[in-house]
């Protein structure tokens, strides 16, 4: 059943008011989450002030400015800081998305940060995604195939090829799969939009021979079917891609092979 | 000092609360509500046909009921909340094919949705208070 309130080790407290920077006339307001694990203390929200002429024009840049000059207790993950790794998902100004492609001037007011949402939280903005990465590996993301394997490589026509367009892209950042409330509510049985758009990116890849079996893997009252078409994923996805529509397309395969 | 990391409880994330509403996100649970409300509307209009079986008392006070101004009141919400869940089913409908779910395509939809409710609830009533 959903949990829709916070447990009471989730709570958010009011937090600590850090000081501004001297001297700075251009400042930004950030609001970060924070939770770590050796106070024994609850989340809190902390309040930060950002000098911008000191500062990148990206979310990331604020957040490591921070990091760098106010305090260095403030974890977060990165690493490529140009929407390639995928490491910097996380809650901006209420939306999921890639902290080093969000431009501060892209918010109005000041800056809200969490963690991805409704994750269990490592430490501040590092959420533990096990669970996804369990799931991802559960519908076995790789070519698989019963006829021999050719003298060299397994070919597609250009044709076969375009259908991977909008699906190999995925960087795996899970902004879509905890943005998803059905993903909240039901996230140990429901797949997500994530990693049913990796399922897909395997069921329509021409040289894949495993179509009927993944189809099975899928077909189930929660793991596929629990996709209501809220489009949280879709609204979301930083890269520009749409689960949403991949999910319906599993869907619509399921329907076809049976008639 | 707090236990181990290890045996410490992580918090979840906060996620209801910060998501930011998206018109899509609205419309679908708008889809839910107003599908458990039709329940309760098909209620009503079986609780009005049993009083109509029920001989000219019953059927004169459920009558009475329904045109007092909270009886119209319900009745507008029922007329909404059908042509809500209607629009909403014919926009799943529409989205099951695969089409119309891009990330504008969709947030349109989901105004359509309630513009088209709202309206036909307004045509219904209108033609009501007008002609009757």
């Amino acid at each position: 059943m959903a949990e829709l309130t916070l447990p009471k080790n989730s709570q958010i407290r009011t937090g600590k008011t850090w000081p501004k920077p001297e001297g700075a006339t251009n400042i930004r307001e950030y609001r970060v989450y924070r939770w770590s694990p050796d106070d024994g203390q609850n989340p809190s929200v902390d309040t930060y002030y950002v000098d911008l002429d000191d500062c990148g024009p990206m979310v990331l840049d604020a957040l490591l400015w921070i990091k760098n000059k106010v305090d260095p207790t403030l974890t977060l993950r990165r690493s490529c800081r140009e929407g390639i790794c995928g490491s910097c998902a996380m809650n901006i100004d209420g939306s999921n998305t890639l902290a080093c492609t969000k431009g501060m001037d892209e918010i109005s007011g000041p800056v809200k940060i969490y963690p991805l949402p409704h994750m269990p939280v490592v430490k501040d903005l590092v959420p533990d995604l096990s669970v996804p990465y369990a799931q991802l590996s559960s519908i076995e993301p790789w070519l698989q195939t019963v006829t021999p394997e050719p003298a060299k490589e397994w070919k597609q026509s250009h044709e076969d090829r375009a259908k991977l367009d909008g699906l190999y892209e995925c960087i795996l950042c899970f902004c879509c799969q905890t943005s998803c409330p059905s993903y909240w509510w039901n996230g140990e049985k429901y797949l997500g939009p994530a990693v049913l758009l990796q399922a897909y990116r395997w069921l329509i890849d021409s040289r894949d021979e495993m179509t009927g079996e993944r189809l099975d893997n899928l077909e189930d009252p929660f793991r596929l079917y629990r996709c209501h078409t809220i489009m949280n994923c879709t609204q979301a996805c930083p890269k520009g891609l749409n689960p949403a529509k991949a999910i319906a397309e599993i869907k619509k395969m399921m329907v076809e092979r049976r008639v | 000092m707090s236990q181990p990391t290890a045996t410490r409880a992580r918090p979840v994330s906060p996620h209801l609360t910060i998501y930011r509403w998206r018109p899509t996100m609205a419309m679908s649970i708008a889809h839910r509500i107003t599908g458990i409300a039709l329940y309760f509307g098909m209620l009503l209009v079986a609780a009005w046909l049993v009083a109509a079986a029920s001989g000219p008392v019953w059927f004169d006070n459920a009558n009475w009921l329904a045109g007092s101004w909270f009886g119209i009141l319900v009745l507008i919400g029922f007329t909404w909340a059908l042509f809500h869940h209607l629009f909403g089913g014919i926009r799943h409908y529409i989205w099951d094919t695969g089409v119309g779910m891009g990330k504008e395509t969709s947030t349109l939809l989901a105004w359509l949705t309630l513009a088209a409710s709202l309206l036909c609830t307004a045509v219904t009533w209108a033609v009501y208070f007008i002609w009757f």
